[in-house]
């Protein structure tokens, strides 16, 4: 029977396993035979390597065996590709110099890959690593993205560091709109670099068959399909068939866990090459270093607006750091997910957005929770609140002015997206009920009467997920699809197990998958189990970024139910000596229209493993596979408000309240929808005032690599969370689903900086906002 | 880590004897700070000699117009002694102010002591109480204890046994924390006891130190709105990514003010 889950609050049915401790990460897997890989890594921010001894290592007891780069060479390793290439305003493809997963000649980060050393135990391969000798030639390091054009060159390939220099939008336009306007805002900010720092750090354990000629990879991969094909087609040669990747219990990502990486690539070459298993777990210190990083932009925005406060143009001009190589999809994440969603919730005409991309000496910077429409959203949604403070006008009814009415959609944006489907007032208008919006001057004066600032902030975001028709993504330099997979598969007994190419790192889709299958295919629950991260068992699949898996992967699952249904029917009719377009399906029956007579889905299922009385012409079996396209986006959109108190006397900013109204279109499940708001708010919150991934600019060196230093999010740095919603149903697929994952990370930076400089009586101030910046800000303040 | 070897006395003789037999022995208590600074091999002690197992170094007692506090004792144990919170409750609150719950279940204030982090908690304790450190061999006044960055009186191989606290009049320990560490960027303990104010500052300089300028304006007016400014020297003050030298010294004036209120000065 179905169970009506869908838009039930179900608890998440994997928690048991992982708060049990029976989650099965990739480092509790253990192979026969296995060495452990410990990597020496540069000390140095920039070096060419002269020379790397290995003889003492090698007679390191326990060591097997020491490689570098030449080795790699030797048996033809490729570069680490950049999966997606975008072409400058030159018609120029993008600067993708070679990144290879040892280095060959110089070292272009502190932690970039110098050698390996491969021994029976992880001390032993420590005790070699430590003995490993590297001849350094130092060279100047440069790790500022400002510096970086003209700087010392990281690569040949790109002699002033620029890796392209981008343009979307209509630049004359925006000149024509800025040479009317009756006001100009404009303001300078940076977008700090932040550390990924999922709880499970990166891990993989590679295995060849010298029996089969084959390989096993096991992974903290997001997407194992991906990661199988970029190391087959661009890395190692070895073909798919050869290739299996499993992804299994994985704790966090938040885009870390997309890209190929040095560490899993040699594992997987060296594990022919020794004949035996080698496995790697990074520890917390090199996460700090050699986990992709994320943000890290300098941009000047300015914002032109007629005599009513109407916007009429907006010009951005951003520089965005790549690090010291092009990570796998490091190109598109400040182009086309950034620049993009620059028109925000408003109805902008012309807007006009330049990027350049540099290379520096530090960590590769690629996606990360809210990848570039977050750091769209904070230029925006802070150059909207200092609009409104030079113009006096009320944050929200800027806002309301501009926004796009829900009787405009579908939505052409100047910046090359259609929003389908949004109502950007209703969301604004719950949000200042429930935060009390028009008791805040009253609370204000209270907090003044105790000596404290009181600050209220606005942010009123858009982004673009469910990533993405493939033909756009095609046509904009994408080298693959984005579509996603999924096969239903009843087995005899009717219970039926859903293969999907999504990956679950965190987001409870062994529960919401499950919900969505009992429900269309009316079998309980517990009938249904969820296989995802494992390309020997799942066809063709695209994985988990971008809050594309219910969109995306949910529609697939939707898609290949529909086909189940279809058979169903033929042998239902067959069953019930009727015609087929006589069977209605509904609650896991097929029935006769008009009539009592039905069959279960169970009987159905049997039927079709043990055909005895069976339709002549049809196939056995009840196994659906579906590939699901998006036609667009989906375009999750909504207000957050957040009230801050600050010390004036620390500069210690305490949260008070944060309300969170967003529109995700349906919701299948509003616990996990809930919980996928806080963490992203968590991470909003950590960027705003706490996260700060910072290199020392003489050395080079990371002076944020452990949590002495790089200060994460805690419980007690969060308020309690007011979540609510609004539903305008994603016109586009067919669960009428946006995504929710990363809104959290992209709506709360820019609502708590203009709260605490709302607080302040400022215009702006960098993140993370400390204790000392907001201190000095308000000494100015009250000296004025 | 590297190999070493292990040994788990039961007595303070067995102990010193482990300690002297050893070619370069090390002490453990909770292990907070020796085992990450082993597992980063940032330290290749030849032996490493457990205390968990020394009865001696336990317990907390009353005796003379002090508590006196085992080496062993944990930062949880402080916390939550009713004996503490009744005669001293500034320590308590200091001691249930470090760190996170595992942190203060494993360290001690033997160990937090010996170490001497200059953004360590009590060290300002033990200073602004005005303790006194016993040893093996000797007693040692908290002034004379804490000697520089990562530095302290003891001598090679000598053992902390524990550290008496005279009961002060009234005291108040503030704390501005290190929001990623937790550690101190600036930790005051205040303590006045008949006419002598004592104000010693952690956190803020390379070693806990007593600030005289506040102890001065605090000994002709215990109230928090006597305190002023810090006399502490800026040039010598800590500065890094979390804090400059000019907001600890401000950050010193505040929470002394902090802790004197809450001292009920
Ligand atoms: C995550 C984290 C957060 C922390 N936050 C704080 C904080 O907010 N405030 C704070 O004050 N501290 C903090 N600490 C430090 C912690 O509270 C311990 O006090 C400190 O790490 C010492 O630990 P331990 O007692 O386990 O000693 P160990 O690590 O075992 O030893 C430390 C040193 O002391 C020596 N030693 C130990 N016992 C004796 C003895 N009886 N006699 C002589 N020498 C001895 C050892 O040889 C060693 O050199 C933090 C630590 C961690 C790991």
């Amino acid at each position: 029977m179905p169970d009506g889950s869908v838009g039930q609050a179900v608890k998440r049915r994997e928690d048991r396993r992982f708060l049990t401790g029976k989650g099965r990460y990739v480092d509790d897997i253990h192979r026969p035979g296995e060495l452990t890989a410990v990597f020496v890594r540069s000390p140095h921010a920039h070096a060419t390597v002269k020379s790397v001894h290995i003889d003492a290592a090698m007679a390191s007891p326990g060591v097997i065996d020491v490689f570098v780069g030449a080795d790699m060479e030797q048996d033809s390793i490729g570069s680490l590709p950049c999966g997606w290439t975008v072409t400058d305003r030159h018609g120029e493809p993008h600067k993708s110099p070679p990144h290879f997963p040892l280095v060959r000649d110089k070292a272009r980060y502190v932690g970039d890959h110098i050698a390996v050393v491969l021994a029976e135990t992880l001390e032993q391969a420590r005790d070699g690593a430590e003995l490993v000798e590297v001849d350094y030639d130092e060279l100047p390091a440069n790790v500022e993205i400002v510096k970086a054009v003209g700087g010392p060159p990281l690569h040949e390939e790109a002699p002033d560091n620029l890796c392209y220099d981008w343009v979307l939008g209509d630049e004359a336009a925006v000149d024509e709109a800025f040479a009317k306007a009756h006001h100009i805002t404009k303001l300078d900010l940076v977008n700090n670099r932040l550390i990924p720092n999922p709880m499970e750090p990166r891990a993989a354990i590679a295995e060849y068959d010298g029996g089969l000629d084959s390989y096993t990879l096991w992974s903290t991969s997001q997407n194992p399909h991906l990661l199988r094909l970029i190391l087959s087609a661009f890395v190692t040669g070895i073909p798919e068939t050869k290739l299996r990747i499993i992804a299994p219990d994985i704790g966090g990502g938040f885009g870390s866990k997309i890209y190929c990486y040095a560490e899993e690539t040699v594992c997987l070459w060296a594990s022919k090459r020794v004949g035996r298993p080698v496995r790697w777990t990074s520890d917390r210190s090199e996460s700090f270093l050699a986990d992709a990083h994320g943000r890290d932009h300098v941009t000047h925005v300015e914002l032109a607006m007629n005599e009513t406060g109407e916007f009429i143009g907006l010009k951005v001009a951003t520089r965005a750091n790549m690090g010291a190589y092009l990570s796998s999809f490091a190109s598109s994440i400040p182009t086309y997910f950034y620049a993009t969603l620059l028109a925000g919730q408003y109805r902008t005409p012309a807007i006009f957005c330049n990027v350049k991309a540099v290379f520096t000496n530090t960590a590769p910077v690629d996606a990360y929770r809210g990848a570039g429409r977050s750091e769209a959203t904070y230029p925006l949604e802070r150059i909207v609140e200092v609009a409104a403070r030079e113009l006096g006008m009320d944050p929200a009814e800027i806002r309301r002015k501009n926004f796009i009415r829900p009787d405009q959609f579908p939505y052409n944006t100047p910046v090359a997206l259609t929003y389908d489907i949004g109502n950007y007032e209703a969301s604004l208008d719950e949000a200042m009920r429930m935060i009390n919006y028009r008791g805040f001057s009253g609370r204000k004066a209270e907090s003044q009467a105790r000596g404290k600032l009181r600050g209220i902030g606005f942010s009123a975001y858009i982004e673009a997920c469910g990533i993405a028709p493939s033909s756009v993504v095609g046509s904009l330099g994408a080298g693959v699809g984005m579509w996603e997979t999924a096969q239903v598969r009843f087995n005899a007994t009717g219970t039926v197990s859903v293969l999907t190419g999504s990956h679950a790192h965190g987001q409870g889709h062994e529960t919401t998958f499950s919900q969505i299958v009992s429900d269309t295919l009316g079998v309980p629950m517990e009938n249904v189990e969820i296989v995802h991260g494992d390309t020997g068992q799942i066809p063709m699949a695209m994985g988990t970024y971008g809050s594309r898996s219910l969109a995306v992967g949910g529609s697939a699952i939707m898609r290949a139910c529909g086909k189940i249904i279809d058979k169903g029917k033929k042998i239902a009719a067959h069953l019930l000596e009727a015609s087929v377009e006589d069977i209605e399906f509904k609650d896991g029956n097929f029935t006769v229209a008009g009539t009592d007579r039905s069959k279960s889905m169970a009987e159905v299922a049997f039927t079709a493993y043990v055909p005895h009385n069976y339709p002549e012409d049809l196939e056995p079996g009840l196994d659906e596979t579906a590939f699901y396209d998006p036609l667009n986006f989906t375009y999750p959109a909504g207000t957050h408000i957040c009230e801050v108190e600050i010390d004036p006397e620390t500069g210690v900013t305490e949260i008070l309240d944060w309300v969170a109204v967003d529109d995700f279109g349906k919701v299948i499940n509003p616990l996990i929808v809930e919980g996928q708001v806080h963490g992203g708010v968590a991470q909003g919150v950590g960027q705003a005032m706490l996260e700060h991934g910072i290199y020392d600019s003489g050395s080079g060196q990371l002076l944020t690599g452990s949590y002495m230093d790089y200060c994460m999010p805690r419980a007690d740095d969060l308020p309690s969370f007011k979540v609510g919603m609004i539903e305008t149903a994603c016109a586009h697929n067919p669960l009428g689903v946006k995504g929710c994952g990363e809104v959290g990370a992209i709506a709360a930076p820019p609502a708590l900086i203009n709260a605490i400089t709302d607080a302040l009586g400022i215009m702006h101030l960098e993140m993370p906002a400390t204790p000392e910046k907001v201190w000095r800000l308000a000494q100015t303040a009250a000296a004025e | 880590m590297h190999d070493f070897g292990y040994h788990r006395p039961t007595t303070l003789a067995d102990a010193a004897a482990a300690l002297e037999s050893a070619e370069d022995g090390k002490l453990m208590a909770g292990g907070q700070t020796m085992i990450p600074t082993l597992k980063q091999r940032l330290a290749q002690p030849s032996d490493i000699v457990d205390l968990g197992a020394v009865e001696a170094l336990t317990g907390i007692r009353e005796e003379g117009g002090a508590l006196a506090i085992g080496a062993m004792t944990t930062h949880a144990e402080v916390a939550a002694s009713d004996l503490v919170k009744a005669r001293i409750p500034a320590l308590a609150n200091l001691a249930g102010g470090i760190g996170d719950p595992q942190v203060r279940h494993r360290g001690t204030i033997g160990g937090s002591i010996a170490n001497n982090d200059p953004a360590a908690d009590y060290p300002a304790g033990c200073v602004g109480l005005g303790a006194t450190i016993h040893t093996g061999k000797r007693q040692i006044a908290a002034d004379d204890f804490f000697t520089g960055l990562f530095e302290t009186a003891l001598e090679e191989n000598e053992i902390v046994t524990a550290v008496s606290f005279p009961l002060p009049g009234q005291a108040a320990y503030a704390k501005f924390p290190n929001p990623a560490s937790r550690y101190a960027i600036v930790g005051v303990m205040v303590a006045q006891t008949g006419d002598s104010v004592r104000v010693a500052v952690t956190g803020a300089g390379p070693c806990v130190f007593r600030d005289r300028a506040i102890e001065a304006a605090l000994s002709s007016n215990f109230s928090a709105s006597a305190v002023g400014t810090s006399s502490a020297d800026e040039s010598a003050l800590n500065s890094d990514i979390h804090a400059s030298a000019e907001y600890r010294k401000h950050l010193i004036g505040v929470m002394a003010k902090r802790a004197v209120a809450a001292a009920g000065g």
